[in-house]
């Protein structure tokens, strides 16, 4: 087997993979779905149907002009029933559209696998397909594939990293479905000319490690193991566990000739080809200590997560929190009638066990935040500054460079909730107008 | 099915670290010197240990009601004053004295100045050091392990020639513990053992003790003898309150800068000055003066050691 690589820096946490055996099970599309026009990162789509229309399965419901974005489609047919608007976890207000479905599950006539012959082709496909990333940040894809000169790019780096707690969504991707993951791969690199095919996998998934390399077999793509360690999944971590590139500040992967992929959407890419599906269904791991039958469940988009539960069998005691995400980075949501979004790969319900957020106690300047900072960046300054609301000293501790993996809050003795007042931080700066000729 | 769900920033886990279990580790940590000292200097050292504990959580108490801030008993930091405090006192000091200093490190060094996470300098030794210039004679009186304590000096002042005709201990006393000194300073067996426990436990890292400990025994063994490499950097080592000093006291948090570049720094200057005070000031020690003096330009370290950012400069 090939040297296990890191990343330097970081936290160590418990290992809490519960649902790493269990099979996906496919959950029956529920009665109605709600579907929100963002789901991803950049502009939000307009409705491209109105209240009262016939849709089906895989049909377009939203789209826009705007090039960072990605189009939505129906996960069930059936009628439109209407318009509204949620306030969603991220805090935002978006409009969503509530559709009834008629049980047919007819599929759309305009669903079928795309021609393809060359590289715009393929963007373009990406596009239609509403693909966005699936590890969880929601980036539209085409826009990463469409790169400005893809002739620097030697290495692609697929993300099978899966670094938080909980989440089991990707490696069982990889066990059930290797053969998507290792052809996506194939696809990418022929068309982006890309040499160098990267999986990066922790070595706390040793079978998605010891499936993929046996299927890797005979393919330029080499599955490289990494030593377990959090936020290894991060892209900036990543490409510097596998390549020791460093993106500079302020960049992106194609700085340092990468593109980075998570293992889903790779996956996606193939069955996408084989079958023109968009996407309208995705695994979601439901976890946490108030699930009763926790597992990996493949759902409907739109279905919301009090569906989602009841479907595990209901919830064992009066719920806490629910999270969507991991519990390191994942946002608290603050009701369950949330709908699950492309980039949702895990809903946590957690009860009693929980327990309350601890009291913030002074610092103690032990340096433990910044012995973990991946960045390298001094949390307990970025802390301070944010509270005192002292931009300049924030701007000088590089507060922009925070990617909020939660590693400095998670090993504080003193109980600091450093992630949350360097958001606040982040948030001043962003607010400030634009100083002329400024960084 | 649900009532209302708690909304919080992530990460929504934390580790089990605490102030508390941190500072209940140095405790544990500091036991074993205790124990040799109650040991070799008998009950006096043991009603020191116990008063000025005591004192020191009373005094704490007491300031935090009057600040009326959230009571900070529960984090321990007191017991390590007064521990960490009395260990470095001569076992045969007047309880009254001991508790003066406690009062100074508390009240004084600690609360004064916001508590803790807030001292510019170690409470215990900014007391310690304190004490020594206001009741210079009795912090120098040493006293002989034994029931019947004599008068008698430390092996570091008879090097300095400071008692005509003294003989250096054997080294294995001065592993033991058996010899004139500080309560807890003299057991070098007992403050490794410590030292272990401490790394085992990830409280401290290795940088600060070894970088420490190291350039004393470099300079020492440069210029502690006639001409240079000449010295007995073992002896400069395993006397004096250097030990305790480098792994308790140099490696407080709060008086210490935070990156590991900026304690090495910090440590190698710890040794520099201690190796100077030793070889040439006019005080026998200067393990306390040294690590005060480093303290103070904490700020000054931290502001210069601000770690390059993953990736370096923004692009643009």
């Amino acid at each position: 087997m090939l040297r296990k690589k890191t990343f330097k820096q970081g936290a160590t946490l418990p290992h809490i993979k519960n649902t790493a055996q269990d099979q996906t099970i496919l959950m029956p599309a529920p009665k109605t779905i709600v579907v929100p026009m963002l789901q991803h990162i950049g502009a939000p789509c307009e409705p491209t149907v109105n209240k009262g229309d016939h849709v089906k399965v895989g049909q377009v419901i939203g789209d826009t002009d705007k090039y960072v974005s990605a189009p939505i489609h129906s996960g069930v047919s059936g009628k439109v029933v209407k318009m509204d608007i949620i306030l969603t976890y991220a805090g935002n207000n978006v409009p969503v559209m509530i559709i009834e479905s008629d049980g047919e599950n007819e599929v759309y006539e305009g669903v079928r696998p795309p021609k393809i012959g060359n590289l715009d082709e393929f963007v373009k496909a990406i596009r239609a397909s509403g693909l966005v990333g699936l590890g969880g940040a929601g980036f539209p894809t085409h826009v990463k594939l469409n790169l400005p000169n893809e002739a620097n790019i030697d290495t692609l780096i697929v993300n099978a990293v899966e670094c938080e707690p909980y989440i089991t969504s990707d490696n069982r991707e990889a066990l059930e479905h290797t053969r998507h993951v290792v052809r996506g791969m194939q696809i990418i690199g022929e068309y982006l000319k890309i040499p160098n095919i990267i999986i990066g996998v922790e070595d706390n998934k040793p079978e998605s490690i010891e499936i993929l390399s046996q299927a890797v077999k005979g393919t330029k793509i080499k599955v490289q193991p990494l030593i377990t360690r959090y936020p290894q999944g991060a892209e900036k971590m990543l490409i510097s566990a596998l390549t020791g590139r460093k993106v500079p500040s302020g960049g992106l992967p194609s700085d340092v000739g990468t593109i980075v992929l998570n293992i889903t959407t790779v996956s996606f890419i193939s069955k996408y080809l084989e079958t023109g599906m968009p996407l309208v269904k995705r695994r979601v791991t439901v976890d946490g200590t108030a699930v009763k039958n926790p597992g990996n469940v493949e759902v409907v988009l739109g279905t919301t997560i009090r569906e989602l539960l009841d479907f595990c069998g209901g919830v064992t005691e009066e719920i806490k929190k629910v999270i969507m995400g991991g519990p390191m980075m994942g946002i608290a949501n603050y009701n369950i009638d949330m709908p699950i979004l492309k980039q949702n790969n895990a809903i946590l319900a957690l009860g009693e066990e929980l327990g309350d957020p601890p009291d913030e106690t002074p610092c103690i300047r032990c340096g433990r935040c910044i012995t973990r900072c991946p960045m390298s960046l001094m949390p307990v300054y970025l802390d301070l500054y944010s509270r005192r609301r002292d931009l300049d000293q924030l701007h000088k501790y590089h507060i922009m460079d925070c990617m909020e993996c939660g590693s400095c809050t998670y090993n504080c003795p003193a109980k600091r909730y450093l992630v949350q007042s360097i958001r606040m931080g982040k948030t001043l700066i962003k607010q400030q107008p634009k100083v002329k000729g400024g960084k | 099915m649900e009532k209302n769900l708690l909304v919080s920033a992530s990460p929504h886990i934390r580790d089990h670290i605490t102030t508390r279990r941190i500072m209940l580790d140095v405790v544990i940590a500091l036991t074993p010197a205790a124990l040799s000292g109650i040991y070799f200097f008998g009950w006096k050292a043991a009603l020191l240990i116990a008063v000025c504990i005591v004192s020191c959580v009373v005094f704490e108490y007491i300031m935090v009601k009057i600040r009326k801030k959230p009571l900070s008993i529960g984090d321990c930091s007191a017991i390590v004053t007064g521990l960490l405090l009395a260990l470095s006192l001569p076992p045969g000091l007047p309880v009254w004295m001991a508790i003066l200093g406690c009062f100074i490190a508390i009240v004084v060094i600690k609360q004064l100045f916001g508590g803790i996470g807030y001292n510019f300098i170690n409470p215990a030794l900014g007391a310690r050091v304190f004490m020594i210039i206001s009741f210079a004679q009795a912090m120098t009186t040493w006293v002989e392990p034994g029931l019947d304590a004599v008068s008698s000096a430390t092996p570091l002042a008879i090097m300095k020639q400071a008692e005509a005709g003294a003989v250096l201990p054997d080294m294995s006393d001065m592993l033991l513990g058996n010899i004139g000194g500080c309560i807890g300073e003299t057991s070098v067996i007992a403050l490794l053992i410590g030292a272990v426990w401490l790394l085992a436990r990830t409280v401290i890292t290795w940088h600060i003790p070894v970088f420490y400990l190291g350039s004393v025994a470099l300079l020492t063994w440069m210029l502690g003898g006639e001409g240079v490499f000449n010295g007995n950097p073992l002896l400069h080592l395993v006397t004096g309150g250097l030990l305790l000093g480098a792994v308790y006291m140099a490696t407080d948090y709060t008086t210490t800068p935070m990156t590991k570049k900026g304690s090495i720094i910090f440590a190698i200057g710890c040794g520099v000055v201690t190796s100077v005070i030793r070889l040439y000031g006019a005080l026998p020690e200067g393990v306390s003066f040294a690590i005060l003096f480093m303290n103070l330009l904490v700020p000054l370290i931290d502001r210069y050691t601000i770690p390059k950012n993953f990736g370096g400069a923004i692009k643009k």
